[in-house]
């Protein structure tokens, strides 16, 4: 017990120490770690989001709408699974593009912010992207936004996932690339440029 | 809640058993339980008298045991140990002959279902010659009473295990393997199974059902299921399946005979025919099916169905259609 | 001081001589105190009860989560935890209970008591040693502090991919597993090698391997076993589940080649022997339970020793029957099985001899003598259990459900809960100078004991009625709340019976009975010595002529002068005969250890988040490792004096 009563600073210490260790620990810990399953969509869906740096009349003001999950770690491999589910894959490849344009670089022909990236999946864009209002729900929406953000590191690549259990997932990866549909190859006509 | 329509099916003991697999998987339990119970107590018996022994001479004054009883000690270990192997010999020979008269499939063409374990619900392709004869369906599996059936098992995404207590002892389902078990159900009846590896936030509730039934009661089911999904009775249920289409439900979901023609959930082609939903978790009623679109999180958190806003009319009408869907 | 050892034919008793003790304690700085003192300290006996109670720490921490968990499960539908929460409690129970309780507190135990038993001053590598206990400070702290901020690993401690993988566990939760698993890892295998060191090469004179305590010989196996077993799981889990999760490499994806097999095969590959790595001490610590309370030589000594190393052996050739769910051939099954069956004979050998030394002697039934008795009583249970589900045909049912729940609770609180209480209550007076109260530690024994069967015992019932394992919740119609229920009342026993036990030891370190050096007439060199031991354990150095030396040597203890006192030395014997070879110095204290494991924690901790942690870490541990092996020029560590010495018989 002697000993006991000696050790109490250096036990406060210690435990002072594992205090700020978890302090500073939580507060990263909690936006990625996260697990929120029964969402009520954010009240506040984009709306007027700017698509393009040319505006007529005087500057519009546009609603900025935060992204309720980026940064989180689940929500980000749920919208993985979800690429897959609601086939995005199906033009946009693992994110190289194909029938549509790649998402890992960082040319955004509609804005690569949050609500835009929301916008062009629920209103669709011109020449071949769906719209998908009411196709999918808003939690889900936000879930693909912050995967397709991830796919081109624009958010923290903390809650990122290196890799799938499927083939050919990640630029980088071992596989070889289809020689058919090399990255980047995808430009829009200048036309249609913004 | 489940109770009513699934009397006796939640009943997931090893030791009753209804097909040759699982009884003898429990006579060996039985066999193994007697053996382990006499050995623990003939141990125990032998640690209170060795005890008492010790207490009694302790009482007497005497001082510990002369060397004469180390050749006692001796013979007595040497007795037990001996005893020992010559128990754990007969029961592994019983255990590998159990094990490998159960190991081959008694029957050259049997049934064969290929099981897919998802995140967290089943899916069970019924395999035939004719790709017209094939079928999926989902968390409830009809096999015909008496009839060995083979199951080939593969998974989509985690490890999962297959196993239905009251037929046979379980098997993973292991994404990239594609492994064999086979059971036959002796006696007609409702069987529950669950999955028995842990696969993440919904293990618990991913439970499927065995349905055993008279080969023409399952021959009937299995022309029924061949079928592609009804058309919408009424009007109701055809703005039922209008919504289907065209709202969220369509995106995962397949129908036969619908444009809706997504895997990523449960095949609802015959959705009204079947006993329960969400995995064997909720009765098949209007009432839960409603409680489970709506909110499915609360039911099962984690899942992967998304909760549906929808106006309540849309929501009846649904209802009406996916009740429709026999 | 004389140059050479030459162990005296008169027996010297083991009295203070003023002048030594007075110089021995400038030596070892016995008198230093405050924080740096204890963070530099070197002593076996300081990092030894600080291990120790950090293992309790955790296995309290984890008790919380068993209770959390047991609450959730008392009725059907519970709403305490959800499934997010929930297997986050249960992955870091057996985490901790495995990887931060059950093995390390037993290597701690070891680490204070074998240099005792062998009469030595010190383990082999003391600065390793400390080192060792860092980095498990280390990995313990990471990992419940990812508990508490919600990034608390929830795959399971077996942590199965593709379940564990990158896709399918988002987050940082199993990279925190994955680390902690190579913290606990290292500190391991550390200690391991000193142990094997230790008990080679520092005997006392004249302890020979035929008189090596039977605790010792237990400790001997399991580091042999932590050498094979820990590095298949330490490459497992840190090159390559956290490759894969943090390079992306492809180890585990069967989509580019990789098998999510092959982890469970490295995994069980250690997590079997595992098993046997956590209760062959317990064995040990029987057996010294069994002697001291019997007045009595553990009955066949040779087939005790045997019987271990069968153990220790066959304990590798059985890792498959975790996996007969898998495909698994049918010869390998039956090879598999077998070995599975056949593991419980030297066990039972085992209990035969400890039913016959308790026949043949006086047996006092204090609380340790009952801890024992209770370890026979509940870990045959667990034994027979495990008999049953080696038979493939019954595995396949009870595999995964709460039979093996219950199976393995029985082996392990049997195999190592209870010696290891039995142990605090043996050698408690050693370590404090104090005794346990009798009267608390009667009620701490039947509180757990009651517990420990209420607790699991209904747990078989559940896993024939079909409970699977690690089900966060179950359907009111299973008709599983009954038992549930009563197994969560027997978690509160438990519960109350470690309270009763924390509370012994806290009032009795305070103000328990005084003991002498061998308040219960033990046999063992651990006893020959004061308690509390002062740092150097033993001056001079006790002779060994029997393999019970205290009940041999009646009041006189034949011993060997000649160590130095002015110098931290040591004597290193023969291995197998224990002779006298040469002397060794050991280092002093050192902050080196403690720098060098924070240069590893850095490394492994900060890898979670960036590559550059491992610059860093390489250049922080090239720092730690210039200090550590820093010439000291007034210390050479290498001055042996083989040669001078003779060579003389002990004896």
């Amino acid at each position: 017990m002697r000993t006991l009563v000696r050790r109490l600073p250096t036990i406060r210490a210690l435990v002072l120490c594992a205090a700020a260790l978890a302090t500073a620990a939580s507060v990263g810990a909690c936006r990625r770690e996260e697990r929120r399953f029964r969402e009520s969509p954010p009240s506040a869906t984009p709306s007027g989001v700017r698509v393009s740096a040319l505006q007529p009349g005087t500057p519009m003001d546009t609603t900025h709408v935060r992204n309720p999950y980026e940064n989180n770690a689940y929500a980000q491999s749920e919208g993985q699974r979800l690429y897959g589910w609601y086939n995005c894959a199906g033009c946009h490849a693992n994110g190289g593009g194909g029938m549509g344009p790649p998402l890992m670089d960082d040319e955004w022909i509609y804005g690569s912010s949050p609500e835009n990236i929301y916008a062009t999946i629920i209103q669709g864009r011109p020449n071949g992207m769906p719209s998908f209002a009411g196709k999918i729900p808003t939690p889900q929406v936000w879930q693909l936004v912050t995967y397709v953000r991830s796919l081109s590191a624009q958010n923290s690549t903390g809650a990122r996932s290196s890799r799938t259990e499927h083939m050919m997932m990640y630029p980088g990866s071992n596989s070889l690339q289809d020689p058919e549909t090399p990255k980047n190859s995808f430009r829009p006509p200048a036309s249609e440029m913004p | 809640m489940l109770q009513d329509g699934l009397r006796g099916a939640l009943n997931q003991s090893v030791l009753e058993p209804a097909g040759p697999q699982a009884a003898r998987a429990a006579r060996l339990w039985w066999f193994a339980f007697i053996v382990a119970t006499i050995v623990y107590l003939l141990t125990m018996g032998a640690l209170w008298w060795a005890a008492h022994r010790a207490r009694q001479r302790e009482r007497r004054g005497e001082v510990a045991v002369g060397p004469e009883s180390e050749l006692r000690m001796t013979r007595g270990v040497t007795y037990a140990t001996a005893a020992t192997i010559v128990i754990l010999l007969v029961f592994l020979v019983t255990d590998l002959s159990v094990g490998r008269t159960l190991s081959p499939v008694p029957s050259k063409h049997p049934l064969t279902i290929e099981l897919t374990g998802h995140q967290w619900w089943w899916e069970a392709s019924y395999a035939d010659t004719s790709p017209h004869g094939r079928f999926t369906t989902a968390n409830e599996i009809h096999v015909p009473v008496g009839q060995p059936v083979l199951f080939v098992l593969q998974a989509q995404d985690v490890i999962h295990s297959f196993w239905v207590p009251n037929l046979a002892g379980k098997k993973d389902l292991i994404p990239g393997y594609r492994q064999s078990m086979w059971f036959q159900a002796d006696t007609a009846g409702l069987y529950r199974g669950q999955c028995a590896e842990f696969c993440g936030l919904q293990h618990a509730k991913m439970a499927l059902h065995v349905v055993a039934e008279p080969a023409s009661q399952y021959r009937q089911w299995v022309s029924q299921q061949r079928e592609s999904a009804a058309t919408p009775p009424d009007s109701v249920a055809s703005r039922g399946r209008e919504v289907f289409l065209t709202g969220q439900c369509a995106m995962c979901h397949s129908i036969e005979g619908t444009s809706a023609g997504s895997h990523a959930g449960p095949d609802l082609t015959h959705l009204a025919s079947r006993r329960t939903i969400a995995a064997g978790t909720l009765p098949n009623t209007r009432g839960a099916l409603a409680g489970w679109i709506v909110d499915p999180q609360r039911i099962k958190p984690g899942v992967r169905m998304p909760p549906n806003m929808l106006k309540p009319q849309d929501l009846d009408a649904l209802l009406t259609y996916l009740q429709s869907l026999k | 001081m004389s140059e050479t050892i030459a162990p005296t034919a008169a027996a010297v008793p083991l009295g203070p001589d003023d002048a030594d003790i007075a110089e021995l304690t400038r030596t070892y700085r016995s008198d230093a105190n405050g924080l740096w003192a204890w963070v530099t300290s070197v002593d076996h006996k300081s990092i030894g009860k600080r291990y120790v109670a950090t293992c309790f720490a955790w296995f309290l921490l984890a008790g919380i989560n068993a209770v959390i968990m047991r609450m959730q499960l008392a009725r059907p539908e519970n709403h305490i935890v959800g499934p997010d929460r929930y297997n986050q409690l249960f992955t870091v129970h057996g985490t901790a209970m495995m990887f931060l309780f059950a093995v390390p507190v037993m290597t701690a135990m070891a680490l204070y008591l074998v240099p005792l038993m062998v009469g030595t001053r010190d383990v082999a590598y003391p600065r390793l040693n400390a080192f060792g206990y860092w980095v498990f400070l280390i990995g313990g702290l990471f990992l419940f502090t990812g508990l508490y901020t919600n990034t608390g690993p929830d795959t399971g401690w077996f942590a199965y991919t593709p379940l564990s993988g990158p896709e399918y566990a988002p987050g940082k939760r199993v990279d925190v597993w994955a680390q902690v698993v190579t913290f606990t890892e290292i500190a391991g295998l550390v200690a391991a090698v000193e142990m094997i060191v230790t008990i080679f090469k520092m005997r006392a004179p004249g302890m020979s391997l035929n008189r090596i305590p039977l605790y010792v010989w237990s400790i001997l196996v399991v580091s042999f076993m932590i050498v094979f077993a820990m590095p298949s799981v330490a490459m497992a889990s840190t090159m390559m589940l956290a490759m894969d999760r943090l390079v992306a490499t492809h180890f585990f994806n069967r989509a580019e080649g990789g098998d999510p097999l092959l982890w469970q095969h490295l995994f069980w590959f250690f997590g079997h022997p595992e098993v046997y790595i956590m209760f062959i001490p317990g064995l040990g610590f029987v057996s010294a339970i069994v002697e001291t309370f019997t007045g009595r030589r553990i009955f066949a000594y040779p087939v005790m020793v045997l019987s271990l190393f069968i153990t220790g052996f066959v304990a590798f050739g059985l890792w498959v029957h975790h996996m007969f769910t898998t495909p698994v051939p049918q010869l390998g099954r039956t090879l598999f099985t077998a070995a599975s069956v056949l593991i419980a004979i030297p066990t039972g050998t085992q209990i035969f001899c400890w039913i016959a030394t308790i026949w043949a002697g006086r047996p006092r039934y204090t609380t340790a003598m009952l801890f024992a008795l209770g370890f026979i009583v509940v870990f045959t249970i667990g034994g027979l259990t495990g008999v049953m589900i080696a038979s493939v045909p019954f595995d396949l049912q009870v595999h995964d459900t709460y039979f093996v729940v219950a199976h393995f609770h029985y082996v392990i609180l049997g195999g190592v809960l209870f010696p290891l209480f039995g142990a605090c209550y043996l050698y408690f007076p050693k370590i404090t100078g104090r005794l346990m109260s009798e009267t608390l530690g009667k009620w701490h024994f039947w509180l757990v004991f009651i517990g420990v069967n209420v607790t699991f015992f209904p747990m078989h019932q559940l896993g024939l009625d079909g409970m699977p394992r690690r089900v966060y919740t179950y359907l009111p119609e299973m008709g599983w709340g009954k038992l549930n229920l009563i197994a969560t009342v027997g978690a509160v026993i438990i519960v109350s019976g470690v309270a009763v036990f924390l509370w012994n030891v806290l009032a009795s370190a305070r103000a328990g009975a005084i003991a002498g050096a061998n308040p219960w007439g033990a046999p063992g060199l651990e006893w020959a010595t004061s308690s509390p031991p002062p740092p150097w354990n033993f001056h001079p150095v006790p002779v060994v002529e029997g393999r019970a030396p205290l009940w041999e040597a009646g009041e006189e203890l034949p011993v060997a002068t000649g160590l130095a006192t002015d110098k931290r030395e040591i004597v290193i014997t023969t291995a197998l005969d224990a002779i006298p070879d040469s002397r060794h110095e050991h280092p002093g204290p050192s902050h080196w250890p403690l720098v060098m494991a924070i240069a590893i924690g850095v490394t492994f901790i900060g890898a979670v988040w960036t590559p550059w942690a491992y610059v860093i870490g390489f250049a922080m541990s090239g720092v730690a490792f210039a200090g550590w092996g820093w010439p000291r020029g007034t210390h050479p560590e290498d001055q042996v004096t083989d040669g001078i010495l003779p060579r003389a018989e002990a004896r």
